[in-house]
């Protein structure tokens, strides 16, 4: 397998493993402002408990992804910057003040007043993160971004003003707040608040299978490249199954209450969806003019990006892994199986 | 204002905001674990809450630090894409390096924060461990490709293109270990004297107070001996910086004129038009000194390079001697704090005078105008350049319209998250023991 394709997959095992829990955090987020209820209280400190000791950690994953991107395809991450500097400018202002607010609602005084405001802005800035987050690689995906001798061609506002890279936005926030509602099922054992967050995961489980729908139409103009590939290629029929095998896996685990099955289905959708949105680009990174290809660093620097990539990763999971063993470890009884 | 002028500032703003954060993120883990190692050894619960308490404090400046460093690195690309689509396969390495030292720091930091009754004391003093460690490291990589950007290396350049690059030379770069070994050391001693000058106030007010005593001895402990190696750092990053950027070490020292035997400037206003510095005091041959280890060594002045590759004088000589003078006050303080702990073998001495607790709260912002003016220096005397001799700022900045926009909003962004940290971190100061 060539180098590229490698240092590429590793992209997109960062954007899986943000996705499915740096997002999870963002989907949080939007079950903190959607709290209501006599448990609403209570539905927000167990948001706030489940994210506070990892959010940062996960949060990594996305600064990885950039690094390894100018790292490896210096002048894709340049094209991408240029088209994309004001939503990306909107994405960071997003993430300052999900993790400031979240922080700062920790710290600052126990009032309800002031707890709920910073609980606002953790909110608001949770929901418009992602969404910003979808639209960007609904853009890249979209073939709007060209790019001539290395300058970017098209502006700074086509590429991502169309219904196309906004309707991923929004597919990217209710992905990520169905992931939410999923494991926040597994971090209680009060049977009425997992109820709640088991409610919420059918929701948004409906809300997604819809926006997927939206995205797949809308991609037929709005970039048809990717819907290509993932309606004609030999892969694209056992991706379609295994991802609706596993949506239903989903549903039906979250239905029987079985909180850790409905997690894995959860947890392989998603990772589906976005392994069948990078083979439908792949070479390409953005489409249409740069690949992995035209745009990779030359060979040393990859193959020592690579080995900094295994070292760091032997030195990453093991400490990954020793903190979700303290924090996430759940205990056999959370099943509430009828 | 124009574009690359407002990239710029949207850069230093951001660049001046978060290395506050980065550098309290490299010395507070040590403090931390040195309480909580005391606290272990000695039992005395003093220092367990003086761990948790500062703990506290930690995590909302961490959390600043991680969401402005993101930042950071995506404004590479968004203010710079010139620069990083030219040098991104040169310099990204130890980027991705930072990467993961990030990754492991912000790990421990969740197991250290929120897992004081969910691990066992030895773990948890561990999971601090890792922290200053990785913390340190992250700060050493980011600089590492701060210090390509003075003296680039590691590449052949060909008609305006790198070629034959080789990522681990580059990392190795000649300003490289000055460099790192300066900014690590300030990072201790800045948040040292910081969290010193804190505990001495709250002392001044109730001086007899075990919890502050116990915190000031560690945090001017820390910040005190770093403060007194500092200099003998700044000595090795000036000599390398006179051998591989001589037109900034000009500016440093408001040097114009080629002299040999020149004099070090005290204080003093360059006049760029006049190409003179006026009214500093100049130690005779005390530059050629510094710079080479001779004093008849010739220090070659800002009027023989060409106008286009000078930096602006006046800020740059200015900010170095800010630096210069906070550093040498830490210093001298260091010793002194040094000087009364040795007659006495004692920690006492540092309660008992009124007038050192007051120099002590004086002297608490010194390392971070140090570390701010001292950025100030090693960016703007690199100007023009972005890549020192290779690429100029004005070929790297975005075409992006409008950038005065960006600029304008995270500045005030920054500002409001400024006002927050520091009402929060009041608070937290006004609730201690």
């Amino acid at each position: 397998m060539p180098l590229e394709t490698i240092i590429a997959g590793v992209m997109i095992a960062s954007l899986v493993l943000y996705a499915l829990l740096g997002g999870a955090d963002y989907g949080g987020g939007v079950w903190d402002l959607f709290a209501f209820g006599k448990r609403a209280q209570q539905q927000r400190k167990l948001i706030a408990e489940a994210i506070g000791p990892v959010w940062e950690a996960n949060h990594v994953w996305i600064i990885l992804l950039i690094v390894v991107l100018f790292t490896a395809f210096p002048p894709a991450f340049a094209a991408v910057a240029t088209a994309l500097h004001i939503p990306i400018t909107l994405l960071l202002i997003g993430i300052v003040l999900r993790g400031t607010a979240f922080t700062f609602r920790t710290y600052d005084v126990q009032r309800d007043d002031v707890q709920r405001r910073w609980s606002l802005v953790f909110s608001i800035a949770s929901i418009i993160t992602p969404l910003l987050l979808g639209l960007i690689l609904g853009a890249v995906a979209s073939g709007t971004i060209r790019v001539d001798n290395g300058a970017v061609t098209t502006g700074f506002f086509r590429s991502w003003l169309a219904p196309f890279p906004f309707a991923v936005g929004f597919f990217a926030l209710a992905l990520f707040a169905f992931l939410a509602a999923v494991y926040l099922t597994l971090e209680t054992r009060d049977r009425a608040l997992q109820d709640d967050f088991r409610l919420r995961a059918l929701i948004a489980g409906v809300i997604v299978g819809l926006l997927a729908l939206t995205v797949f139409v809308l991609a037929g103009t709005g970039a048809p490249t990717v819907r290509a590939g993932i309606s004609r290629s030999w892969w694209a029929l056992a991706l379609h199954v295994c991802t609706a095998v596993f949506a239903t896996g989903a549903f039906y685990a979250l239905w029987t209450r079985q909180y850790r099955l409905a997690r894995v289905c959860a947890a392989a959708q998603v990772t589906l969806i976005l392994l069948g949105w990078a083979f439908a680009q792949y070479p390409h990174i953005v489409e249409p003019d740069i690949t992995i290809f035209s745009a990779a660093a030359p060979r040393i620097t990859l193959q020592l990006l690579l080995a900094a990539l295994i070292a760091g990763a032997l030195l990453l999971f093991p400490s990954y892994y020793y903190l979700f063993r303290i924090f996430k470890r759940v205990p056999a009884s959370y099943d509430t199986r009828d | 204002m124009d574009d690359l002028l407002a990239a710029r500032s949207q850069m230093a703003m951001s660049l001046a905001f978060h290395i506050i954060f980065a550098a309290i993120g490299i010395a507070m883990p040590l403090l931390m674990i040195v309480a909580e190692w005391k606290w272990l050894r000695s039992k005395d619960e003093i220092y367990l809450t003086l761990a948790k308490r500062w703990a506290k404090g930690t995590a909302i400046l961490f959390a600043v630090g991680a969401v402005s460093g993101t930042v950071l690195s995506f404004e590479l690309g968004l203010l710079w894409p010139g620069f990083m689509g030219y040098a991104g396969s040169i310099i990204g390495m130890p980027f991705s390096l930072e990467g993961f030292a990030f990754f492991t720091e912000a790990i421990f930091l969740g197991i250290y924060l929120y897992g004081w009754e969910r691990v066992p004391p030895r773990s948890h003093l561990f999971a601090g461990v890792m922290v200053a460690l990785s913390g340190a490291a992250s700060g050493i990589f980011v600089v590492i490709a701060n210090a390509w950007m003075n003296t680039p290396a590691g590449f052949r350049l060909v008609d305006g293109k790198l070629l034959d690059i080789d990522p681990i030379a580059a990392m190795m770069n000649p300003a490289a270990f000055p460099q790192t070994l300066h900014m690590t050391l300030a990072a201790y001693a800045a948040t040292g004297f910081a969290v010193a000058g804190i505990h001495a106030f709250m002392l001044l007010r109730d001086p007899q107070n075990r919890f502050h005593k116990a915190a000031l001895a560690i945090a001017l402990a820390v910040g005190g001996v770093t403060a007194i190696l500092q200099p003998l750092s700044g000595d090795l990053l000036a000599k390398s910086v006179a051998k591989t950027q001589p037109v900034k070490l000009a500016a440093f020292e408001g040097q114009f004129k080629t002299e040999t035997g020149a004099p070090f400037r005290i204080g003093g206003i360059p006049d760029e038009s006049a190409g003179v510095t006026r009214y500093a005091i100049e130690v005779p041959y005390a530059l050629s000194m510094l710079a080479y280890g001779d004093p008849n060594a010739t220090v070659k002045g800002l009027n023989d390079f060409p106008a286009d590759v000078r930096p602006p004088v006046e800020i740059v000589h200015v900010s170095f001697q800010i630096m210069v003078a906070c550093g040498v006050a830490m210093m001298l303080i260091a010793l002194w704090a040094a000087w009364r702990y040795l007659r006495t073998r004692r920690v006492r001495t540092w309660f008992d005078s009124k007038w050192f607790l007051r120099l002590l709260v004086a002297a608490a912002p010194l390392g971070f105008i140090a570390i701010e003016t001292g950025w100030v220096v090693t960016e703007v005397g690199r100007q023009p350049w972005i890549i020192q001799g290779v690429m100029r700022t004005s070929e790297a900045v975005t075409p992006m319209p409008g950038l005065v926009v960006p600029f304008v909003t995270f500045t005030l962004l920054y500002i409001l998250l400024a006002i927050v940290t520091v009402w929060l971190l009041l608070r937290q100061v006004a609730a201690s023991p």
